[in-house]
């Protein structure tokens, strides 16, 4: 059994190596280079410990795992940690993805690098910790909290309309985010705790459940992001350096549909079904309409970023579907997406580090001198397409899958976006990689480095494994998301019954 | 022990005396001997210490005298402490200041002294009466502390601002007073409390001018006209003090003659203090985003801060007070922390206080502008910090009495408000630096690491505090 905090541990090791960090500054070249080092180390460590949640993870047990507890604010109010099959995938997506963060910035950045990585760190740690609170309180501490590093992300290292985009990024989320911190406290009021699990049992009253889902909602939606509060995200992605993208698609965005799953269908299910029409809607709506514009962007970060709007489309679809098919796919769809949009924004960082400019109109031909990049971006864009046999074609399946049995319509509308996803993803490869290679700046330009393919082989390796072989995910979620459909499904059944006696 | 005095027991204003007489001996000292600002700002921050550490020997429990209009409980043991350290740390932030040799004002110290008398006994008054003599000690004081800087026109020209407007709200607070008294024939809280079960008019008109002299003293919307004039043109030190340590105190009598005065008509009062806490919000969070002079934009800051305070007030609850006692502890920290470093700014010996002049800062001094961005977060209420937890609590309180409208009006507002605190870091992290700064002072660096620390670690253990609140919440039901 567990005798150390292991989840603390994981959450808290970054912050140790951030304080490592700061007691080595300086601003010479050897800092730097100890900075980095220790981030690096930091990072591969975090993931190291966090596979022992792994390897110690039972799978067959639906309920929350490496369960601490301690004092805190009051009685109700704890610090609560522990992971079940829902939050788990998250947490190892985060550990996983930080070291490549870390190296993709190896070269790229050169300014004040200590604080780069101490930010980076701390963010880290505020991830982890919100996919593994237990606490109502505690989560929004964490939630919030990672606005604060990822603001000074944008802000300090970004590109030139920097100061526009992290201050958009960070009023945006925090108005979204208030609302939900007065649902905490109605809840807290309700129940006298805001201890997650013992709300997951609790029955809110319809009313507050009513109001509850939708300041909830106000914040994931912003997080998440759906359309039409999504605006933020292609600004915060184009300004953001190419690590910040990456931890922006592939970690930060998964909060709101974590947060959708964790809090809106087990707290408040009869909302969720009530809403549920309305997140349909929404959800189409990012899926066509963000395609479309994507199919207008002129600048490549812009592009994946409204891509990102429109499969998180499909995860918020497949969530409010209610059904076994559609959470589980929703959860596979997220931590697809994470692996692939995180390596399509580290592609872009790639070529952009080389000619310092993300204007699709600027490439062309690349495959006459990169022809492994070529390979590499074209599995990312494939599983982005969702191509059977890469990631991104089980979650969107699935989910399309699991919509189906609710809703047709809706699941009719959102496979029209897959061929549009197709349309916008294609040309864009055919753009950047095919053709003649003719601009005179593309004449001498390199193909990846061995640090560059050390970051993009793992991932190219993950998304065509999951592709073929989605076991994994799925088993580790299967569990939980089982009895979180079930307690879904009794609850709404249950007031159906009731206003059928009536 | 036997303290008495013409029949009134004296333990209970012990460390009022103390402070009194001891304010009187150093200004004999500061009179009679020579090059004494020193020594008497020294010895006035020990006798600070003094008073703080006696006022918390007292016996525990309700200690009451002069007949019932001299109160110590809990809430008042508390916030005497606080209202104390806002004051011991204002002499210690006005180290430089007074070090100047062309000043040689041994009286401030001796100012600030009175000022804090008046502030505690403002803290315990359990009558109209006594309210009126505290606040009227700590006012005077602070208004000539206001003018301290003799030469100079703006800060003149604030004391006589603040005297002006000040002399208008206790009139008008008299005025309240005596209506209340004539309607309900006493002046003790408690008997109006029992006389005032109903609302009459006259009451509630006494009530209106009550509040009205008190929104001034807290700088709350729509008696707030004052701040932001006085701020920018007290010494920065003086202003640190006005944001502090009397803010404690009239928020302690505005809570109190609320809770304890006026409970069988929350309905009326509460309206009142629903619209001051959005107006002053409000207004704090607009006002501040075009402000150019980092004074000025504390004082709408500090104008929105009390409307987030006066929110755990309008709940009118054992929550809501001790929301308020919350807010105020986190506050004053912040405040002295913020103060800490807005006195730091200084370039070739001279002060500067623009915005722009924290150009690049986190390059030039980078553990400076690290804790000052934390601050900042910390005011605009992002957690972990410990602006969020005062927040946190005042609004809990707010959603368990039902108030809906005022709590969602409220967090939006502290979204805007987060807008300028962003602004000060953005030119913090974001912009090219100009030259540096002058070194930091020895004493302004304990203040900053002192209040930066507790703003950045208080969300590891924030027991004692909230435990601390919720005893002195209690004393007041």
């Amino acid at each position: 059994m567990t005798t150390w905090p292991i989840l603390s541990v994981v959450t808290f090791l970054p912050v140790v190596g951030a304080l490592l960090i700061y007691l080595s500054r300086g601003d010479d070249e050897a800092a730097r280079r100890n900075a980095r080092w220790i981030a690096l180390w930091t990072t591969l460590i975090t993931f190291a410990v966090s596979l022992i949640l792994v390897w110690r993870f039972d799978a067959a047990q639906p309920d929350f795992q490496f369960v601490e507890k301690a004092q805190w604010l009051a009685s109700g109010i704890t610090y609560h940690m522990g992971v079940d099959g829902i939050s788990l995938p998250f947490v190892i997506l985060t550990t996983a993805l930080m070291p490549f963060c870390i190296i993709a910035s190896w070269k790229s950045i050169t300014q004040r690098v200590g604080e780069y990585m101490m930010a980076f760190l701390l963010l880290e740690t505020l991830m982890i910790g919100t996919f593994s609170a237990l606490d109502l309180v505690l989560f929004y501490l964490f939630f919030e909290g990672g606005l604060i590093p990822m603001f000074l992300i944008i802000g300090v290292w970004g590109g030139p309309r920097r100061v526009y985009a992290s201050f958009k990024f960070f009023l945006y989320t925090l108005l979204g985010s208030v609302l939900m911190l007065l649902a905490i406290m109605a809840l807290y009021w309700n129940a006298g705790t805001t201890d997650i699990p013992t709300l997951m049992h609790t029955a809110v009253p319809r009313n507050l459940q009513t109001w509850a889902w939708l300041a909830f909602f106000a914040s994931f939606a912003v997080k998440m992001p759906m359309w039409p509060v999504h605006t933020w995200l292609p600004d915060a992605h184009v300004e953001a350096p190419t690590a910040g993208s990456v931890v922006l698609a592939a970690i930060l965005l998964k909060m709101g549909g974590y947060g959708f799953l964790r809090f809106s269908l087990p707290m408040f299910p009869l909302a969720s079904h009530d809403f549920a029409p309305l997140i349909f809607g929404m959800s189409v709506i990012a899926i066509i309409y963000t395609s479309l514009v994507a199919l207008m962007q002129e600048d490549i970060k812009k592009l994946i970023a409204y891509s990102s709007v429109a499969h998180m489309g499909f995860v918020t679809m497949g969530i409010f579907a209610g059904t076994t098919q559609g959470v589980a796919g929703g959860v596979f769809q997220m931590v697809s997406h994470g692996i692939v949009s995180g390596a399509l924004f580290l592609c872009v960082g790639i070529v952009y580090d080389r000619m310092h400019t993300r204007e699709i109109a600027a490439y062309g031909g690349l495959v006459n001198r990169m022809p492994l990049y070529a390979v590499v971006f074209m599995v990312f864009t494939m599983a982005n397409v969702g191509l059977p046999g890469t990631s991104g074609f089980v979650g969107e399946f699935l989910t399309l899958v699991g919509t189906f049995k609710v809703s047709i319509p809706t699941a009719t509308a959102a496979t029209l976006g897959v061929i549009l996803s197709a349309a916008y993803a294609l040309w864009l490869y055919r753009k950047v990689v095919f053709g003649k290679l003719t601009k005179p700046s593309l004449a001498s330009i390199k193909d990846l480095t061995f640090r560059e393919s050390l970051i993009l082989l793992p991932l190219v390796f993950l998304t065509i494994l999951f592709g073929v072989y989605p076991k994994p995910v799925l088993d580790m979620s299967a569990a939980s998301v089982q009895q979180l459909v079930n307690n879904y499904n009794t609850a709404i059944t249950a007031v159906k019954a009731a206003a059928l006696l009536q | 022990m036997s303290f008495e005095s013409a029949g009134y027991q004296l333990l209970p204003v012990l460390p009022e005396l103390v402070l009194a007489v001891g304010a009187m001996a150093l200004l004999m000292l500061g009179a009679y001997g020579k090059e004494t600002t020193r020594l008497v700002t020294g010895l006035s921050i020990g006798l600070l210490v003094v008073v703080g550490a006696l006022e918390l020997m007292l016996p525990a429990g309700k200690l009451t005298t002069f007949g019932g209009s001299f109160i110590v409980d809990d809430f008042a043991r508390f916030l005497k402490v606080l209202a104390l350290i806002g004051s011991a740390a204002t002499l210690i932030l006005s180290a430089e200041f007074l070090a100047d040799p062309s000043r040689r004002i041994f009286e401030y110290a001796i100012l600030v002294l009175l000022s804090t008398l008046g502030m505690m006994v403002l803290i315990s008054a359990g009558d109209l009466i006594m309210l009126y003599l505290g606040l009227e000690l700590m006012s005077l004081a602070l208004y000539v502390v206001a003018a301290s800087n003799r030469d100079n026109a703006k800060s003149t020209e604030a004391g006589l601002k603040y005297f002006v407007l000040g002399a208008l709200s206790s009139g008008m607070l008299l005025y309240g007073a005596s209506l209340i008294y004539g309607f309900t024939g006493t002046v003790s809280f408690a008997g109006i409390a029992t006389a005032a079960k109903t609302g009459s008019i006259g009451i509630v008109f006494g009530l209106v001018f009550l509040l009205a002299g008190l929104c001034f003293k807290v700088s709350a919307v729509p008696f707030h006209m004052w701040t932001p004039d006085v701020y920018e043109g007290a010494p920065t030190p003086v202003t640190a003090f006005f944001a502090s340590a009397p803010k404690v105190a009239a928020l302690a009598v505005f809570t109190r003659v609320a809770l304890t005065a006026f409970p069988g008509i929350v309905s009326e009062w509460q309206q009142i203090v629903v619209f001051v806490a959005i107006a002053s919000m409000v207004l704090g969070s607009f006002a501040a985003i075009g402000q150019t002079n980092i004074k000025r934009l504390m004082a709408y800051s500090s104008i929105g801060h009390m409307g987030f305070a006066l929110v755990g007030l309008a709940a009118g609850t054992v929550e809501g007070a001790q929301g308020v006692l919350v807010y105020i502890s986190i506050y004053v920290a912040m405040t002295l922390g913020t103060f800490a470093v807005i006195l730091t700014m200084k370039r070739n010996g001279q002060h500067v206080e623009s915005i722009r002049d924290f150009a690049g800062l986190s390059r030039t001094n980078p553990l400076l502008a690290f804790f000052f961005a934390m601050l900042l977060f910390s005011l605009a209420g992002v957690p972990p910090l410990a602006g969020f937890f005062g927040k946190f609590y005042v609004f809990l309180a707010a959603i368990k009495a039902g108030l809906f409208t005022l709590a969602v009006i409220g967090v939006i507002a502290s979204v805007i408000g987060a807008y300028y605190y962003l602004t000060i870091i953005k030119v913090m992290y974001f912009d090219e630096p100009l030259a540096k700064l002058d070194p930091m002072r020895m004493e302004l660096r304990t203040v900053l690491a002192v209040a930066g620390l507790f703003n950045i670690f208080f969300f590891v253990y924030p027991g004692p505090l909230v435990s601390v609140a919720t005893s002195a919440a209690k004393s007041l039901f």
